[in-house]
């Protein structure tokens, strides 16, 4: 799918700093996201996987280094340059996110009303297919965000990412507090949704078998910094403890003869 | 070029129907493609399902050629859809070759994404849905009340259960009630009181004064302290204060599965959460009580000092001499009940948040207005009661 190397990254992170008080999080952390690909960020509790997406969405300003998204400094450009941007992003929190006081249709139309300039209805219809898009049931369109179980929550809180068809797609923990065919299903729709939209996907994860079944590369968080930055064969293959116990440890084992007996049939 | 022929046109060559559709089909062009659906249709002479942007059934197209087509997203993939119906595209695309494998892959997720058209429901008369608002609100205060009558029942039972086992009272979680609802009160309600005992005491002389009756203001300020106003205007500060305290600290415990994890450990969200607070502000209430009504004989007095030349000590002579002993206390057997009914009110609520900030927001408000309701309303009932009995 992507020509390693060939084309300019469109999401360059160069020696970026993070700090909370006297806690440093990011210390000097180079990361590149390259068009097209799913790249799979994984990393301990407590490394910063999610502070590191913050900062490249613009929700967390760096303590020091810069980010080069498409090629331009978000932290330097004037707001309405940053916003243009930013409608390029799609964002999924980890918790799903979703405004609480709108029903399913009007937390995707949101964007579409704001941001698209379309109308309510044709907004509304709108939302209707990127429901369905994300895999939700129709009935579900009309339902408010606390009546939904946590899977449909993830499921609408990717149909509002995916309102503005953006470029690049972050999702913070999309597969956490799925069943595993919940999150079998999630990860093939976003595979689906690469290939067929040509997007850009920034994963954090800790779903091994996410990483196995749609990664195109996997970032290791690990010591401030990004251990490695590879495809997940030559990630496996790095000696460090971290990564020997994440990936060899037995649920890494598992999800990876899982994977192995996915592609082998 | 025709209107809308810049996005689609329609192909009739030997007799079967082709729809080429071409351009950028994106959800930058969607105001433009809606128009141009639009166009088209009203032309070949469809004007009702133009305004539904929907191929007509009569208008069956039997293929479709999407060779034109420069860019798609899924908010064109949408509109195509929609215009062609998701299940007869997905046939068409299954015929389609010589198109890039994602872009197919596109339109197809999006086709069988896409909800089959269904015929909108009949609109309901306006005064159909007016009498069902009616009747709505109506079985709501009913279950209002139906709830808020085995709230009490509950909070008696376990209050009484745990009246005479000292062992189980929790002494820490009372005590700290009453300072959080009782002492930090203390400020706002004297301060209250005592405008408002001013503020009776010139109303007062204003009237009196035609009548050469101004010695009665000391009365009139007694009077209403004691027995109606350092009671009610508590209970309405208590209502505000406390009653919105109590849902919001149970309402975010209810959302965070705290009351949940209660029962888990077997133990009882009523004895654990509400009594205290029931006990706490059966403690505070009269106490405020009695501040509200020095304070606001207080203001009184200071007034007729400064504006009726009545001394304090006159003030405090008349006082005594007028003013029996059981206006006070049928002013204070109010607060105990007052208190209660606005414990077990803001703990209801709280119990009844559903897991949103928002619901917490608005059982906060429906709190705060019930108690005051219910306060104003036994206040009125006890006023008559005490007229009837000649108190």
């Amino acid at each position: 799918m992507v020509e390693a190397g060939t084309q300019t990254p469109i999401v360059q992170v160069r020696g970026l700093v993070n700090r909370f008080g006297s806690h440093v999080v990011h210390d000097g952390l180079d990361l590149d996201i390259r068009k097209g690909e799913i790249l799979g960020v994984v990393g301990g509790s407590g490394t910063g996987k999610s502070v590191l997406l913050r900062s490249i969405v613009g929700l967390q300003p760096p303590a020091a280094g810069s980010i080069f998204i498409f090629g331009q400094d978000l932290l330097a450009l004037p707001p309405e340059r940053r916003t243009h941007i930013e409608r390029r992003f799609g964002v999924m929190f980890q918790s799903g996110a979703l405004f609480s006081s709108l029903t399913v249709i009007e937390n995707v139309a949101v964007p579409l009303m704001e941001q698209a300039g379309l109308a309510r209805p044709q907004a509304e219809a709108l939302a209707r297919s990127k429901i369905g898009l994300a895999g939700l049931p129709a009935e579900a369109g009309s339902q408010y965000p606390s009546s939904l179980s946590g899977g449909m929550v993830k499921r609408a809180a990717l149909a509002r990412a995916l309102a503005l068809d953006p470029d690049i797609l972050f999702l913070d923990e999309p597969t956490a507090g799925l069943d595993p065919i919940g999150a079998g299903a999630f990860d093939r729709l976003i595979m689906t949704l690469r290939d067929a939209l040509g997007l850009t996907v920034f994963l954090v994860t800790h779903d091994l078998d996410t990483l196995y079944a749609s990664c195109d590369r996997v970032a290791v968080l690990s010591r401030k910094k990004v251990l490695a930055a590879d495809t997940l064969e030559r990630v496996e293959a790095i000696d460090d403890p971290w990564i020997r116990e994440y990936f060899h440890g037995p649920r890494g084992r598992a999800a990876y003869r899982a994977a192995e007996s996915r592609s082998a049939k | 070029m025709r209107d809308g022929a810049q996005y689609l046109s329609l192909d009739s060559i030997d007799g079967s129907a082709r729809l080429i559709v071409r351009g950028e089909w994106v959800l930058a062009n969607y105001q433009a493609i809606e128009r141009a659906i639009h166009a088209f249709l009203a032309q070949a002479g469809h004007a009702s399902s133009a305004k539904q942007r929907r191929l007509p059934s009569a208008l069956q197209v039997s293929g479709i050629d999407l060779s034109g087509l420069a860019a798609v997203d899924t908010a064109g993939a949408a509109q195509l859809a929609r215009l062609i119906g998701p299940a007869h595209l997905s046939e068409l695309l299954s015929q389609q070759d010589g198109l890039p494998a994602e872009r197919l892959a596109l339109l197809a997720a999006v086709a069988a994404a896409e909800p089959e058209a269904e015929p909108p429901g009949a609109p309901i008369p306006a005064w159909r849905e007016l009498l069902g608002r009616i009747g709505m609100s109506v079985e709501h205060i009913w279950q209002l009340i139906v709830a808020l009558l085995g709230f009490m029942g509950l909070t008696l039972e376990a209050l009484g259960r745990n009246l005479f086992r000292p062992d189980r009272w929790r002494i820490t979680a009372v005590v700290a009630q009453v300072e959080q609802s009782g002492l930090n009160a203390v400020p706002i309600v004297a301060l209250l009181t005592f405008m408002v005992g001013a503020v009776i005491a010139f109303l007062g002389a204003t009237v009196l004064a035609d009548f050469g009756a101004t010695i009665y203001t000391v009365t009139l300020v007694g009077f209403s302290f004691l027995r109606e106003f350092a009671v009610l205007l508590t209970a309405i500060l208590i209502a505000g204060r406390t009653a919105s305290a109590y849902t919001a600290q149970l309402g975010s415990m209810k959302a965070n599965q705290e009351i949940d994890a209660i029962r888990m450990m077997g133990l009882s969200p009523i004895d654990l959460l509400v009594v205290p607070r029931i006990i706490a502000l059966l403690i505070a209430m009269p106490a405020l009580t009695f501040v509200g009504m020095v304070s606001g004989i207080v203001g009184g007095m200071l007034v007729c000092a400064v504006a009726l030349d009545i001394s304090p000590s006159m003030f405090l002579t008349i006082f005594q001499r007028d003013i029996a002993l059981r206006h006070f206390f049928l002013g204070m057997a109010k607060a105990p009940i007052f208190a209660y009914l606005i414990a077990i009110i803001g703990c209801l609520e709280g119990f009844k948040v559903r897991g949103s900030a928002q619901s917490v927001g608005e059982h906060t408000t429906s709190a705060v207005v019930q108690s005051i309701f219910v306060v104003i309303l036994i206040d009125a009932l006890a006023a008559l009661f005490y007229m009837e009995m000649g108190w």
